[in-house]
């Protein structure tokens, strides 16, 4: 395949950033879009040109590391995937791609395509964890039973990659959908209920400070969300701050 | 320098016990006065960080991505190992201690293994009081599963997620001493050098990745929890960015680096489809349990099935060469990844490998499906069922087993595997070499520290599955923070160490001078060109069969590609800005230098052991001729090597392995 690639390029935080047009040849189909990103940078460094900076590591879609908007959608065309499984099967000879950098006022751009998530780390660090001491003198994993139905509806919560496409997507850019996950996986758990109305309530009131957008319900989160985290942790995390705060 | 263990003496069983009741503690007033540096924060250093932080030190926290929870622990999948015996089928400390030593062939440390099955038990209760929402049954308890190489059910999991979860844990636990200010958190650095100040470790050279800038960072002591070092085949299962840079910067400052060439091929990954791949992905293990794995016997239907003009399905059941099941009828597909990854390879040099590459043999599933299908339709008293019907209710069997992992397989090869045989090729995936350290974990520099798959001392020469997570755990939450008050104790009069001085200026230049090199050398490689040419030489001769003259054309080999990189690489961009080609070509040229000693490590290895198989070394007759044959009289040692300038020529000491409570016995699968 041959293709026209116009990628955004910014040198830094502060500089201005543009569009600029590249061309790559002979993209076999089965290439992962990051490999065709390969392909690029490899053209780009042969020829003297600084190639283009993304992030990425695990490759298959489980470090939430990959983080491109692809023709105006998250993580591109398919469903269900990160960038680094999007295949190149899902494009045509000839096609225009446009690529960005995930655009919100709370994921400042650092260099071309990699964005700064790192407030997705404060709103965790503001509560979302269970203050348990690390010392290996914790009661037998077996003391507390959980149901079945719980455990697996905590993990459906907390399999949430943290990458930001479902802020990327959202016209508010809101962080609901992630901030939701979290709160939902410690909600559904026995596990650090004492200090589940402090957690909700911190943990929102950073996510607010951080600067991100309101949840107006319009869905397009768990739409592109890669790991088919649903709404219902949204509803999940809301009716959790209800509780706290009329407690 | 001689290589001193510091094995407790003593009963096995305790030993660490033993241990724990006489080293030095450091009173909680104290601890607020040492600083500990921890390098990479995957489960081993996560969970070292956070426990150490709770305990009252500071802590300082790097890793090159940009939070803890993206570290490569994350992609584990099947499970973590614990001898909790909540099947009651008969597990135990003993039953664990001996499996991991069996199953790594002989060559690990016992003292060292024993205390890991020992703190096992504590690592599940630990996570799920993290909030880790392991599997449970019915009745709410844990939930098990078994691995290759065991006979009990010790694993535990978090669907196919187990490291995410335990990652995501750890993590949790970090954020909690973040958020109290007793870990301050460096995402996106990476570390460049160790400090050594009268001998002993204190502090880093590190590149912050955004701006460039090069920081100095002091400490009591440094704990290097960096990963492995897969990568140096260019293609693997690792993340992209795993390095052995921190690993092998501490070996050229003092650290001895032990079995460089212990490195797990994992059997079933999905075989490469072009050149410009760049990198392999696991399929777990566990699909052995119900796939049957074949090539065909005749080349005209290998060469047909290239072609396209076959197709897999066309090959009737006695044109097929089961080649497991032919070898080794006892274990058929059930045999060990280093056994089941060397025959894959042999039927794809001998040319039936089946895809375009020549480099993949077949998983196939078929059998399976009609097996359930037929025990289904019993079940739901369908007489007579058809064909269609079968295989409709074998695949619903398959797919509640499997279902993700044949959904990631379509995914990336765009073939259905339930209607065809799944394509799949070993792969490199795991490192058991790794630096030398002692029963404390300290590495043969003073104060500085090792742990996780960095360190060589838990699995020999072949890990099995489900071991590595728990090895991270268990150092660092559990025996690190013993280990390392110890040596503290002797420190709570230090004070800070400044960062003001020589030692800190010398190391800092050699760092500046190294990347000014990068940047002003205009040649007319990219540093990935290296990097695959690397890989390959290392596929090719120091793979899953090596011999003497391969061997040796590879240390001349890769000192001719490591003299060319120096003279001929290029770098664009500049240094103080975020650039992936600069990072990437520091962790290039250590792995130029790591492979050579890797070379020369399975040269001086003559005999074939766990995932390392010299050609030169196999069974001659009787029932295991063409087999792996270990020699126990000779090798029975860690290899550890001492830097001295150029990797050809680094100085071996040997840490003789003592066995006294395990007979050594032939592994044999027929
Ligand atoms: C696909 C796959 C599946 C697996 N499945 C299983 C399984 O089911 N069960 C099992 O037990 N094991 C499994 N393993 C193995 C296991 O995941 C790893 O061995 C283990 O997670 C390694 O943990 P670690 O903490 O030692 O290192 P890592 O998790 O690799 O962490 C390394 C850390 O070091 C940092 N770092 C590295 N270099 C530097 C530097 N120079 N400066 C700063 N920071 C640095 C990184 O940022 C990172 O934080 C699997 C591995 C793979 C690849
Ligand atoms: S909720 Fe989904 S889209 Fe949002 S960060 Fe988590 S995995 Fe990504
Ligand atoms: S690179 Fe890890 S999710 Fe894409």
């Amino acid at each position: 395949m041959n293709l026209t690639l116009k990628v955004w390029r910014q040198k830094d935080e502060s500089s201005k950033g543009r569009m600029v047009d590249y061309k790559v040849t002979d993209i076999s189909e089965h290439m992962s879009f990051l490999e065709m990103m390969d392909v690029l940078n490899e053209q780009l460094i042969n020829t003297g040109e600084e190639p283009v900076a993304f992030d990425h590591d695990c490759r298959e879609g489980i470090c939430g590391m990959c983080s491109m908007y692809i023709n105006g959608e998250a993580h591109g065309p398919d469903r269900g995937v990160t960038t680094c499984q999007l295949h190149m099967r899902m494009f045509k000879d000839g096609d225009t791609i446009t690529i960005e950098p995930f655009r919100a006022a709370a994921f400042p751009v650092i260099k071309d395509l990699v964005v700064d998530r790192s407030s997705f780390e404060r709103i965790q660090q503001a509560g979302g964890y269970i203050s348990v001491n690390t010392s290996g003198n914790t009661q037998d994993a077996n003391a507390i039973p959980i149901s079945k139905h719980a455990a697996d509806e905590a993990m459906d919560a907390a399999t949430c990659i943290g990458c930001g496409a479902c802020v990327a997507t959202c016209k508010n850019s809101s962080a609901m959908l992630f901030v939701g996950a979290k709160v939902s996986q410690y909600a559904l758990l026995p596990q650090g209920q004492v200090e589940a109305a402090d957690r909700v309530k911190n943990m929102v009131a950073q996510m607010d400070l951080e600067g991100f957008g309101n949840c107006t319900n319009t869905g397009a989160c768990e739409i592109e969300c890669p790991k088919g985290i649903s709404l219902e942790n949204i509803a999940r995390m809301n009716r959790e701050l209800m509780k706290a705060t009329f407690k | 320098m001689a290589l001193n263990s510091k094995v407790p003496k003593g009963p096995i069983k305790d030993k660490w016990t033993d241990y724990k009741n006489h080293i030095d503690l450091v009173n909680p007033a104290n601890k607020r006065n040492i600083d500990i540096i921890v390098v990479g924060t995957g489960l081993a250093g996560g969970s070292a960080c956070a426990t150490l932080a709770e305990l009252g030190y500071n802590v300082k926290a790097f890793a090159y991505q940009d939070s803890p929870r993206r570290a490569h622990s994350i992609a584990a999948q099947g499970g973590i190992n614990a001898a909790k015996n909540y099947q009651g089928d008969g597990d135990s400390t003993y039953r664990l201690f001996y499996d991991t030593v069996k199953g790594g062939d002989y060559r690990s440390r016992e003292a060292n293994v024993y205390r890991l099955a020992e703190v096992s038990a504590n690592i599940i209760d630990q996570c799920v009081a993290q909030g880790v929402p392991f599997a449970r049954d019915y009745g709410g308890l844990l939930d098990n599963r078994s691995f290759g190489g065991v006979l009990v059910s010790r694993t535990f999991y978090a669907k196919g997620q187990t490291g995410q979860q335990l990652l995501l844990g750890a993590y949790s636990a970090m954020n909690r001493q973040i958020a109290r200010g007793k870990i301050e958190m460096f995402n996106r650095h990476e570390m460049l050098d160790v400090v050594k100040v009268d001998g002993k470790a204190r502090g880093i050279i590190a590149r912050n990745l955004i701006t460039g800038e090069i920081e100095r960072h002091s400490a009591h002591a440094v704990v290097i929890a960096s990963g492995g070092y897969g990568n140096v085949y260019f293609l693997s299962t690792n993340a992209m960015g795993s390095n052995a840079t921190a690993a092998w910067k501490i070996h050229k400052k003092g650290a001895y680096f032990a079995n460089p060439c212990y490195t797990q091929i994992h059997p079933t990954c999905i075989p490469r489809s072009g050149d410009y791949q760049s990198k392999l992905t696991l399929m777990s293990e566990s699909l052995r349990n119900d796939g049957r794995i074949w090539v065909p016997k005749n080349m005209d239907d290998v060469k047909a099935i290239r072609e396209g003009r076959k197709k897999p399905t066309d090959l009737s059941e006695d044109e097929r060469d089961y080649y497991l099941e032919r070898r080794y009828p006892a274990f058929g597909n059930l045999v060990p990844r280093d056994v089941a990854s060397r025959a894959a390879k042999e039927r794809c040099d001998a040319g039936y490998g089946v895809n375009a590459t020549g480099e993949a043999v077949y998983l196939d599933f078929k059998s399976a499906i009609e097996r359930y299908g037929r025990e289904q339709a019993k079940i739901h008293g369908i007489d007579n069922p058809s064909e269609a019907k079968i295989y409709e209710l074998g695949q619903a069997i398959v797919e509640e087993k499997y279902g993700n992992l044949f959904q990631m397989y379509e995914k990336i090869v765009d073939q259905n595997p339930y209607k065809t045989p799944m394509m799949i090729y070993p792969a490199t995936h795991y490192t058991m070499g790794g630096v030398w350290v002692d029963y404390n974990l300290m590495t043969t520099v003073d104060g500085l520290y090792c742990i996780g798959e960095a360190n060589f001392s838990d699995h020999g020469a072949n890990r099995l599955g489900a071991s590595a997570l728990m090895q991270g755990l268990a150092d660092g939450y559990f025996v690190l923070p013993y280990t390392i008050g110890d040596y503290l104790s002797g420190d709570i009069r230090t004070g800070k160490i400044p960062t003001d001085t020589k030692e800190f200026d010398e190391a800092e230049n050699e760092v500046k001078s190294r990347i000014d090199f990068f940047i002003n050398n205009k040649g007319e490689h990219s540093v990935d060109y290296y990097h695959k040419k690397l890989g390959k030489i290392m596929w090719e001769k120091c793979g899953m069969s090596r011999n003497e003259k391969g061997l040796k054309e590879a240390m001349s080999e890769i000192k001719e590609l490591r003299e060319d990189f120096w003279k001929n690489v290029t770098v664009p961009g500049n240094a103080d800005e975020m650039n992936p080609e600069l990072e990437k070509a520091g962790r290039v040229a250590d792995f130029l230098e790591l492979g050579e000693l890797f070379a020369k490590d399975a040269l001086e290895r003559n005999e074939s052991c766990g995932g390392h198989f010299r050609e030169e070394s196999v069974e001659l007759d009787g029932e295991q001729k063409g087999e792996a044959k270990r020699n126990d009289k000779d090798f029975a040692f860690v290899s550890a090597w001492e830097y001295k300038g150029e990797p050809a020529d680094a100085v071996l000491h040997k840490e003789e392995l003592e066995f006294n409570d395990i007979e050594l016995k032939q592994r044999s699968y027929k």
